[in-house]
């Protein structure tokens, strides 16, 4: 068999793999590989402007598509510019894989130049890491690596590649399938835990599903929506979850947590049995832990064992994939035929209930005129691109009024960092997503903070013909930390405060882009319409009410009933 | 509570790190570890005695188990096993001290390893409470150094990890 050198293998590899495209920046410890991909001209490089932008790029891109992410940096600064990237990507399950260069393997441990050990920066933050120090390893690396991220509960893994094994030669023997002593994900849930929640689920009176980023990552949402359905069971969605369930179902409850809806707080208080489907329990979820679902029985769904009474305790815990467990129980649903009259009558008081809560607490915000309300702006965006958007954020007030305003109707439609909660992310997200879907729109809602922490990734979108539309809302604050000082610091505003924020209309145009700002409620339609139909990029600036807060809100460590409301 | 976990691993650069890094990062505590090759030379048999609550040694299990190197956690102090852990021990000696030393190390089934003028160094080796025995008695004599290498363990009758 004719030999290959490294980077051929990464070439090849890739290919088989079936990516399209990867998000990176060059640097003299990866010009091996990038000679490479260039001479070849299959695949599509993006060239970010910074390495973080590469990674939150192949982020956006499997979030929206996915599929694996693939994004490459050279190494040292190059290296650890990705690390952001990285977490945030491991904090939300996003399948990715991310080549580094290295030093060659004579010098590693000499502190070279650009010499870091990204491998070990990396470990506490990639699902997995592999530094190739002989080429012959390389092909089963590449494999492993690309299974690994896809598999079981997804995650970045990084591969670090010495020069020399860039181009150090050997055979390539792709292995077609593989098999790992040490990672066998379970996949396929065990029957009787579903017969178990089944039973559990059949008797209770206050049954709720709070569903998860796992729906969207295990493509679930047809099987959550034909399971509330079956048995009348209304839904509640977590940041990540959201766009699982149909935001505009009669059965969403919207969003969960900290600044989830009235409706959904209480009913996760007053529930007897709660389907925790793809989600974990996290701190923003439960608030006070000990207050958390007093009365409720819990069934855990999820394909990480870990998730699993790490936070709360489990009845029936069942680990598997989202998917094929929701179809699972669907499937008892249906054979033991329950007629559809008995499930609405054991969940009429409760769903009552439940509309009386919606009602007397909806998510609402008070105009102001003269004033442009970002919720305002966040529903007047909905209305004019529902269901054929893809929505990233950035992260803050911003990401969080757009949870709560932009109903999300399809899975995969909102991309936002939730776990690692990384401004700066939105931009360079959107890039990915509309790498994915050239003919989608895709708006990225930022916040004058966290856009300007990629601002740089203009650039990119720009050589790139990208028609990403971006909404800011700017308040000149950074808004969510204002919000907590004035709640619980007296006012007294340390440095969120920006005296200085650059005309972002004019900043688009720098770029060759279009800008268009609005400063009166009345604007926002205008302006709206006039960025969302440009030919290519814009930015569409509202100067925003600028102390407005996110409402409801459960203050940090506070039971989630204990909530502050408009 | 203290448990032992026993805990087969890829014998691959980092595989330990990945395993200290876990314990480190989510605060947990390793009291003592101890990893060797097993006779199959790719695995390490890694040894850990840790502290905590049983949600928390739940979590280290499955933490564990999440990591990709690894492929077998089991928490042997749950059932019947044996424990050993073995320690050099270096005592000053002198003059009426050495017969004394020479008793203890007697008693305990000691081996002296090295002598000098002025020192011995003793092997002990036998479940946590014999060394520490050991030590107490050795304390006041005048301990130069000590080397432990922390707990090996292994599951009682047919079991194997």
């Amino acid at each position: 068999m004719a030999k290959m050198t490294g980077k051929e293998m990464v070439l090849e590899a890739l290919k088989r793999e079936g990516v399209d495209v990867i998000f990176g920046f060059p640097g003299g410890a990866i010009i091996d590989v990038y000679d490479t991909l260039e001479k070849d001209g299959t695949i599509k490089h993006v060239l970010v402007r910074h390495e973080q932008g590469a990674a939150h790029a192949a982020d956006g891109y499997a979030r929206a598509s996915g599929k694996v992410g693939v994004c490459i940096a050279t190494s040292g600064p190059g290296a650890t510019n990705t690390v952001t990237g990285i977490a945030t990507a491991y904090l939300d399950s996003i399948p990715m894989v991310i080549f580094t260069g290295q030093v060659p393997t004579a010098l590693i441990g000499n502190d070279a130049f650009q010499e870091v050990d990204i491998v070990g920066i990396t470990r506490p933050c990639t699902k997995h890491n592999y530094l190739v120090k002989d080429v012959k390893d390389l092909p089963r690396v590449l494999k492993e690596a690309f299974y690994v991220a896809r598999s079981g509960r997804p995650g970045p893994v990084l591969i670090d590649l010495p020069k020399d094994v860039q181009n150090g030669k050997a055979e390539f023997v792709y292995p077609q399938e593989i098999k790992l002593r040490s990672y066998n994900p379970v996949i396929e849930p065990h029957g009787k835990q579903v017969e178990r929640a089944y039973r559990l689920i059949e008797k209770a009176k206050r049954p709720v599903i709070y569903a998860g980023g796992g729906i969207i990552i295990s493509n679930a949402d047809a099987e959550l929506r034909a399971l509330a359905q079956a048995m009348h069971i209304p839904v509640t969605m977590t940041l990540m979850g959201l766009g699982g369930f149909p935001g505009s179902h009669d059965l969403s409850l919207g969003m969960l947590g900290m600044h989830g809806t009235y409706c959904a707080n209480m009913a996760m208080a007053n529930s007897d049995v709660i389907i925790a489907v793809g989600a974990r329990f996290d701190d923003r979820v439960t608030g006070k832990i000990e207050a958390f679902a007093p009365l409720a029985k819990i069934i855990h769904v999820d394909i990480d064992p870990t998730s699993i009474q790490k936070n709360v305790k489990v009845d029936v815990p069942i680990v598997g994939d989202c998917k094929r467990i929701l179809k699972k129980l669907l499937d008892i649903v249906k054979d033991v035929g329950r007629p559809d009259e008995a499930w609405i009558d054991q969940h009429k008081a409760w769903l009552e209930q439940l509309d009386t809560w919606k009602k007397r607490h909806p998510l609402t915000y008070k105009m102001e005129p003269g004033v442009i309300k970002p919720q305002n702006v966040i529903e007047r965006l909905y209305e004019m691109t529902k269901g054929r958007a893809i929505i990233t954020t950035e992260v803050g007030q911003n990401q969080m009024w757009t949870a709560q305003f932009y109903k999300f109707d399809h899975t995969r439609t909102l991309l936002t960092s939730g776990g690692l909660g990384t401004m700066g992310y939105g931009l360079p997200a959107a890039i990915g997503a509309q790498m994915a879907f050239p003919d989608k729109l895709v708006v990225d809602v930022a916040g004058d903070g966290s856009i300007q922490m990629n601002i740089q990734e203009l650039a990119t979108a720009m050589e790139q013909c990208l028609p990403v539309k971006i909404v800011i809302l700017n308040n000149q604050f950074l808004g969510m930390v204002r919000q907590w000082q004035e709640l619980f610091y007296d006012r007294c505003y340390a440095s969120t405060e920006f005296t200085m924020t650059p005309d972002f209309v004019k900043l688009a145009e720098a770029y060759g882009a279009k800008g268009f700002r609005a400063t009166r409620p009345e604007e926002i339609d205008d302006v709206l319409s006039k960025g969302l139909e440009a030919k290519g990029l814009a930015i569409m600036e509202f100067a925003i009410a600028r102390e407005e807060g996110v409402f409801p809100m459960v203050p940090a460590g506070k039971a989630t009933t204990e909530m502050l409301l408009v | 509570m203290k448990h032992t976990l026993s805990v087969l691993v890829e014998n691959t650069p980092g595989a330990l790190s990945r395993i200290t890094g876990l314990f480190s990062g989510r605060a947990f505590n390793i009291e003592s570890l101890n990893v060797a090759a097993t006779l199959d030379p790719t695995l390490s048999h890694l040894t850990l005695v840790t502290r905590g609550d049983e949600h928390i040694i739940e979590q280290i299990i499955k933490q564990l188990r999440r990591l990709i190197d690894v492929l077998k956690v089991v928490d042997v102090s749950e059932g019947e096993f044996v424990e050993r852990e073995m320690s050099l021990i270096k005592v000053r000696a002198e003059d009426e001290s050495r017969a004394e030393i020479l008793r203890i190390s007697d008693i305990f089934r000691c081996k002296i390893v090295d002598v000098s003028p002025k020192s011995y160094t003793l092997e002990v080796t036998g479940p946590e409470s014999k060394l520490k025995a050991v030590i107490e008695l050795l304390r006041p004599i005048g301990i130069k150094e000590i080397s432990r290498t922390g707990n090996i363990a292994m599951m009682r009758e047919k079991k194997t990890i």
